[in-house]
């Protein structure tokens, strides 16, 4: 068995039996990334890594070591890594050396684990195929023709195609589940507030949250705990009681009541798709879980409330982007405002203005009421979907995007790509806990079950994904090498 | 309702964003199909309704007040564009 096959669990284990070291780890996925033409890492931190693999070596021989020590990991290039290049896959923050650690670049490195590189995403976390990178789009393992997803489409074409043995990622609509979900690996987005959002660069504060993209849900529990807790440095973190993720996963689920929302089982799903969702469902029942439908009447409203609520926080957020103190200053710039509006023209793509033009416009004078105030009223309504809904389910499951990975290219106006993410906004809204888990292939492209829970469950979805997970061998496929 | 291009530049203009002929065009188009779908909000009775402007409803936390934050300027100012005398520098506003 090769070693970028192996979980964290695996490697962990490997490790302590000196089958092999960090440092052989290390340099086994630096070739691999060598020769990969995924386009997963705008940075690959060799130099570095092979130090922290080295030092991690050290801990191991010495027994201070913990489960996460010398694991190589791909760090989306959302979070701030002291000294290191840090672009949010935008030309504005291309010349961007973060002048500092965000918490989780911090956690990851107190756990001793190994930074690989930096990986691709859409330009500021604002894309669902990974298409709006400045660095170019990242191609899907399974099928390089085809998306990864997006945003975090590096960090899923990463873990999925061996490249590292597991990666961060962030989720403001969808973000982590639906690139877990096209490259059939493991996403945790946990509750808002769970994860610290400090030094991971901004694009709808109200939503982002940062989790693990993995092999498996156990590696997701053993990331999770290293990630997740209270951090003073970000006023939105939660002081919450951080439970240990990897005490439940060996519970018992037999009783759990599944609820299966029938709106997230209408018109625009492929049938394929459909169906292995429901394969994935019919398995649960066999393990002892009991399902039943249910109902969240304002899901659809879930599109026009997301894109209204997210682009106004972002027109607010990449406001600090004007080309004076730090990031890209255009060329002989004529007096101050030539400055910031060439640097913000010249500096971001498409996708981003646009978004930042509907939150400017939402948010201007005389349509604050009707977009904006609107759109949260409606995000209140969302919410109180699934606050009904728990009182009768234990977890929501359903499929995390309507398709499987599309064609590279193939999607060219906005609001289909946005159509698109129809299953997987609701639980930002609402700030709930979700993942996807690998649950079956159509044309031998994987698709993924989406897993919501209540506030602060992530320890029984990653129960519920691991009994799941070892009744299945979906999560245990890998793209076929040439 | 739907918006004109003149419209369109002044939300630019509003953003700080300039924009070429063709970006004009595409975006007056893509911006009015966003506020397309976003009309469909329309459809739900709201009267009442709270707005939601944060998942946990939380209140903003407060700490002492005692200065925390250490004078790190000479590393922030080290990447930025330009500076000069410890202040960032722009083009002149006022001869």
């Amino acid at each position: 068995m090769s070693i970028y096959t192996k979980t964290i669990a695996q490697l962990a284990q490997g490790l302590k039996d000196k089958e092999f070291s960090s440092v052989e780890i290390t340099q086994h996925y630096l070739e691999r990334i060598k020769k990969s033409d995924l386009n997963a890492f705008i940075t690959v931190t060799d130099q570095l890594a092979m130090k922290q693999a080295q030092t991690a070596d050290g801990k191991i021989a010495a027994g201070t070591s913990n489960i996460l020590t010398g694991i190589p990991y791909a760090h989306k290039d959302i979070f701030c890594t002291k000294g290191v290049k840090t672009s949010a896959g935008s030309k504005m923050l291309d010349n961007f050396i973060s002048p500092y650690d965000a918490t989780v670049s911090h956690q990851l490195n107190q756990a001793d684990t190994v930074m690989l590189g930096k990986v691709n995403m859409d330009e500021f976390a604002m894309g669902s195929s990974n298409e709006s990178s400045f660095y170019g789009a990242v191609k899907n393992p399974w099928d390089t023709n085809k998306i990864p997803g997006g945003s975090s489409g590096g960090s899923a074409a990463a873990v999925a195609g061996g490249l590292s043995c597991f990666a961060t990622g962030t989720d403001t609509g969808g973000s982590i589940r639906q690139p877990a979900s096209l490259c059939g690996i493991t996403g945790l987005k946990p509750t808002y507030g769970r994860v610290s959002r400090y030094g991971m660069i901004a694009y709808a504060s109200s939503l982002d949250q940062a989790g693990p993209m993995t092999k498996t849900a156990q590696d997701a529990a053993i990331v999770l705990n290293a990630m997740a807790g209270f951090d003073e440095k970000d006023s939105t973190s939660a002081e919450q009681y951080v439970p240990d993720y990897m005490a439940n996963l060996n519970d018992s689920i037999k009783g759990l009541t599944i609820g299966l929302p029938k709106e997230f089982f209408s018109e625009g799903l492929d049938d394929d798709v459909a169906s292995q969702v429901m394969n994935a469902i019919k398995e649960f029942e066999t393990m002892g879980a009991v399902v039943k439908e249910i109902s969240l009447p304002n899901s659809a409203y879930a599109i026009p409330t997301y894109y209204i609520v997210a682009p106004c926080e972002c027109s607010s957020n990449l406001s600090r982007l004007d080309g004076v103190r730090y990031g890209y200053r255009c060329e002989n710039p004529k007096d101050l405002e030539d400055l910031y509006s060439r640097s913000r023209s010249e500096g971001f793509g498409s996708e981003v203005k646009r978004r930042i033009m509907i939150g400017a416009y939402a948010l201007s004078a005389g349509y604050y009421n009707a977009y904006y105030l609107k759109a949260q009223k409606t995000r209140h309504l969302i919410s109180e979907d699934f606050k009904k809904a728990f009182h009768d389910v234990d977890v929501i499951m359903g499929p995390v995007s309507p398709t499987t990975a599309f064609d590279l290219g193939s999607v060219k106006d906005s609001v289909s790509m946005y159509l698109a993410d129809i299953y997987t906004l609701s639980a930002n809204l609402a700030g709930l806990p979700a993942m996807s888990i690998p649950a079956g292939f159509s044309n031998k492209l994987p698709v993924g079950l989406q897993l919501i829970g209540n506030y602060w469950s992530e320890s029984k979805l990653l129960n519920i994904a691991h009994q799941f997970q070892l009744q299945t061998d979906w999560h245990q496929q890998m793209p076929q090498e040439d | 309702m739907s918006l004109s291009e003149q419209e369109v530049t002044q939300i630019a203009y509003l953003a700080r964003l300039s924009l070429s002929e063709t970006e004009l065009k595409d975006n007056t188009k893509d911006l009015n199909a966003i506020l397309g779908l976003a009309e469909q909000l329309g459809a739900i009775e709201t009267d009442g309704i709270k707005p939601m402007a944060h998942p946990l409803h939380m209140t903003q936390r407060l700490r002492a007040d005692v200065v925390t934050e250490e004078d790190h300027s000479e590393l922030f100012q080290s990447i930025a564009p330009k500076i000069g005398n410890k202040h960032y520098l722009v083009p002149t506003v006022i001869e």
